[in-house]
């Protein structure tokens, strides 16, 4: 797809987009102002249908084709700083390339959006998916949503715009590179005039302006300073703190964002996660993005074997949700996670955090951990169904703890 | 009418009272720098000394907006803020990335290199002093054969700088030139002319440190004019691959009167170990570059 | 009281005057004009100003007399060196003042 994109098929229905393309449309409809992006597998067909819409003149935005990942969210950090509505995209070693500016977006409360296109990170050199990549940033401050399918993609990209430029944060939407990137499904794309109706123009918190002259990000010292009126500002952790504060907080906007939009698309996201058969479910299955999916199908075989199994699919990874955790798994005695990433040295990155917000709960299931699917090893339902009957038998058998995750994989 | 030190602006950007060392030429430099942008600026600053005279939060002791980017990111956070104000509809504006020779030289010249590459509408300016000044004194890609650094100490270093600004008309951009902060005059009129052009313009200033390079800080001035009168520096400009001598060595040129360089290292306890071999090694390359300079000027 | 009242969410700094303090006080020498010699005073009308062109700290004024800002003044010296008429003198602060004081 060098030179003329692929001929999106367009039904009465709705259409037929692979991942990047939805993503392309929801970047689009969002009326994003400055794109920069370097490209990288499996990323690029956004990029590259980014810039056709730019150069047809469909998309009215500054598009700048920039030499590294790290220019592109500088590009895109300054264009906000001064009232554009800005976005990039990109994969594993590009996000991992990126991290210092992830870090200063972050704390210069710049309501950047950012896709990235879940892909394992090197070495060895591999292209195709797992969540490493995000998971290695969930410490930079950033809003982190996951999808599940391509629907998920184009309005989590829409919604992220509106829920960044209401609590200054920058939001990450995440997809599975290839399962979902380069898999076509049908999807509903927005009207322009009905976004228009959910997104209002973005309205920066600081901006550079000459006739104002303020400066952003200069040395902060430990301790609060007064300014030269005499009005006591804040040191570097007052700062620190209120980047907390506004993911902590953004809970509620990510929930009401997500109720506007399901009363205009009738799509709701008031969720910070997809349950599925919770209410009954002694046994619970743990998955984010794609494999949330898949997890349903697992559940349908273990509900047909006569367990009650329900799933709880990770929509919003930070904040990460614990009090919602915590009501959702009250039932369960027994938790599986599948993690498409891991914490060398201790575990799925998904687990820590479901162990850590049932810490000191009235929850008392046991949780395990299988480590699934990096690089793009293919997950099958059965081999979600195993895990989860395996692990039903050892906790019967009594064991109860288990210090490591185990892995499906050949070794 | 030409400017001088009656008629130019008197507006200050650059408010006393600053963080920079007694004597500082970036200070100098960047005060004259502001003046002939007059305001209608906004300024893109990676790690550096100019990050120290910008100040501390909550203040500033400079009155123009800034913004603060991450080392290796001053010309891609530049491109930003063009293509913001583009994306915008708001002109006007220059937008200013200033950065040291760290962060030109070395670590930020992906990003420079590929904003020329793409004639995004900005001005770059390296100050250069040679070294990592703000950490203490580290050598650069800018410090010269036989000077001694924090991670040179003994031996001094062992190759010389390379030529940024050669490499930054080797992108072919509509405008580059030297200048130096013992020569405001002619930097204030180089970036009033670099404003009025649109495409990436580069404007290399020599700033003598006088804590880095190990000399009285009264003599800033001093060792800035020596760095011209020997040919250290040369004073020039390229506009649309038209060269030009300015300034000092302009006159120099026609006079035919460049002193040894022995003269302007021996002010310098950098160079304190340099050996003979060096001097006569940098020699060479001045004479080198002073001879490809006057072949290539037209106003001679 | 907390630091919420300065409403910044980022580091937002404001321009001023003494961003460093009254660096002043870092100065262990002090200029001193000898009027008669400043070739605008002597002259009566606007002329060199070089003292003013080329000091780092904007401390001098461009009028006559010339004026230093004794407060922010770093006492680097560099008016002195650039003084084409040899007005400007640098004295150490101890000889000027030897109480310490200005």
């Amino acid at each position: 797809m060098i030179f003329v994109s692929k001929k999106i098929a367009k039904k009465a229905s709705g259409w037929i987009l692979d991942g990047n393309h939805a993503a392309a449309q929801g970047i689009k409809l969002s009326r994003v102002q400055v794109i920069a992006a370097y490209p990288i597998t499996p990323q690029s067909p956004v990029t590259e249908t980014l810039s056709e819409f730019v150069e047809r003149g469909e998309l009215d935005a500054e598009y700048i084709a920039v030499e590294s990942e790290h220019s592109a969210l500088a590009v895109c950090t300054s264009a906000s700083i001064v009232g554009a509505r800005t976005f990039t995209a990109t994969s594993a070693h590009g996000l991992a390339y990126m991290h210092e500016m992830l870090h200063w977006a972050a704390g210069s409360r710049l309501p950047v959006v950012l896709v990235c296109v879940n892909r394992a990170m090197g070495a060895p050199w591999n292209v195709l998916n797992d969540q490493q990549d995000s998971i290695s940033q969930r410490d930079t401050g950033w809003i982190q949503i996951y999808t599940r399918n391509n629907q998920e993609i184009i309005d989590s990209i829409i919604q992220a715009y509106k829920i960044a430029e209401s609590v200054y944060v920058p939001v990450m939407v995440c997809y599975d590179g290839y399962v979902l990137s380069h898999t076509e499904m049908p999807v509903d794309v927005p009207a322009q005039k009905d976004v228009d109706r959910f997104l209002p123009p973005y309205r920066p918190h600081t901006i550079l302006d000459p006739a104002n002259p303020k400066n952003y990000n200069l040395v902060t010292l430990a301790n609060p300073r007064v300014n030269a009126e005499g009005v006591l500002c804040h040191g570097y952790m007052e700062l620190r703190y209120l980047l907390q504060e506004a993911l902590q907080n953004s809970r509620e906007t990510i929930i009401r964002v997500g109720q506007e939009f399901g009363e205009l698309f009738g799509r709701s996201y008031a969720n910070m996660f997809w349950e599925n058969r919770l209410d009954d479910a002694d046994v619970v299955i743990v998955a984010m993005g794609s494999l949330a999916m898949e997890a349903i199908v697992a559940a349908d075989m273990l509900r047909e074997a006569g367990h009650k199994v329900g799933v709880l699919g990770l929509r919003v990874f930070r904040p990460f949700p614990k009090a919602d955790v915590i009501k959702a798994l009250k039932k369960s005695r027994l938790v599986v996670v599948f993690d498409k990433n891991i914490s060398y040295g201790l575990e799925g990155a998904t687990c820590s955090e479901i162990k850590s917000a049932l810490y000191g709960s009235s929850v008392s299931a046991v949780v395990r951990n299988f480590i699934v699917g990096l690089g793009g090893r293919d997950v099958k339902a059965r081999e979600l169904v195993d895990a989860v009957n395996k692990s039903l038998l050892s906790v019967k058998e009594g064991d109860l703890n288990k210090e490591y995750p185990e892995w499906i994989c050949d070794i | 009418m030409k400017t001088n030190a009656v008629n130019m602006t008197e507006k200050e950007y650059l408010l006393p009272g600053n963080r920079t060392c007694p004597g500082c030429a970036l200070s100098l430099a960047y005060r004259h720098i502001l003046k002939a942008l007059e305001g209608r600026v906004i300024v893109t600053v990676p790690a550096s000394c100019l990050t120290v005279l910008h100040g501390m939060y909550p203040v500033t002791s400079v009155n123009v907006p800034c913004v603060n980017t991450p080392f290796p990111s001053t010309a891609a956070s530049a491109t930003g803020l063009v293509a913001g104000l583009k994306a915008l509809g708001k002109e006007g504006v220059t937008v200013l990335a200033i950065a040291g020779d760290g962060g030109t030289h070395d670590i930020g010249i992906q990003a420079l290199s590929a904003a020329a590459e793409r004639q995004n509408d900005f001005l770059y300016i390296c100050y250069d002093n040679e070294g990592y000044m703000n950490t203490g004194n580290q050598r650069s890609g800018s410090t010269p054969l036989g000077a001694i650094s924090g991670t040179t100490p003994i031996l001094g270093k062992q190759q010389n700088q390379k030529d940024i600004t050669a490499i930054m008309e080797a992108h072919g951009i509509p405008y580059v030139a030297t200048a130096n902060a013992s020569y405001p005059l002619d930097l204030y009129e180089k970036v009033r002319k670099a404003k009025t052009i649109r495409g990436t313009r580069f404007i290399h200033v020599f700033t003598p440190c006088s804590p880095g390079w190990a000399f009285p800080f009264s003599n800033t001035i001093k060792i800035g004019k020596l760095a011209v009168e020997t040919g250290w520096v040369i004073l020039y400009e390229v506009e649309d691959g038209i060269f030009r001598l300015t300034s000092a060595s302009e006159s120099i040129a026609k006079r035919d009167n460049l002193r040894p360089l022995r003269e302007y290292l021996m002010e310098q306890g950098r160079f304190k170990n340099i050996t003979e071999e060096q001097i006569n090694e940098l020699q060479g390359w001045v004479n080198t570059r002073w001879k490809r300079c006057l072949d290539r000027a037209v106003n001679l | 009281m907390g630091t919420r009242d300065c409403q910044h969410i980022c580091g937002e700094s404001s321009p001023a005057v003494g961003e460093a303090g009254k660096t002043g006080e870092w100065r262990d020498s002090f200029p001193v004009i000898d009027q008669e010699k400043c070739l605008p005073v002597r002259q009566n009308k606007p002329s060199c100003f070089l003292c003013w062109l080329y000091c780092p700290d904007a401390v001098i004024s461009r009028t006559i007399p010339i004026k230093i800002n004794m407060e922010y003044c770093k006492g680097c010296g560099i008016c002195a060196q650039v003084c084409p008429a040899h007005a400007i003198t640098m004295v150490h602060e101890e000889e000027f003042c030897p109480n310490g004081t200005d």
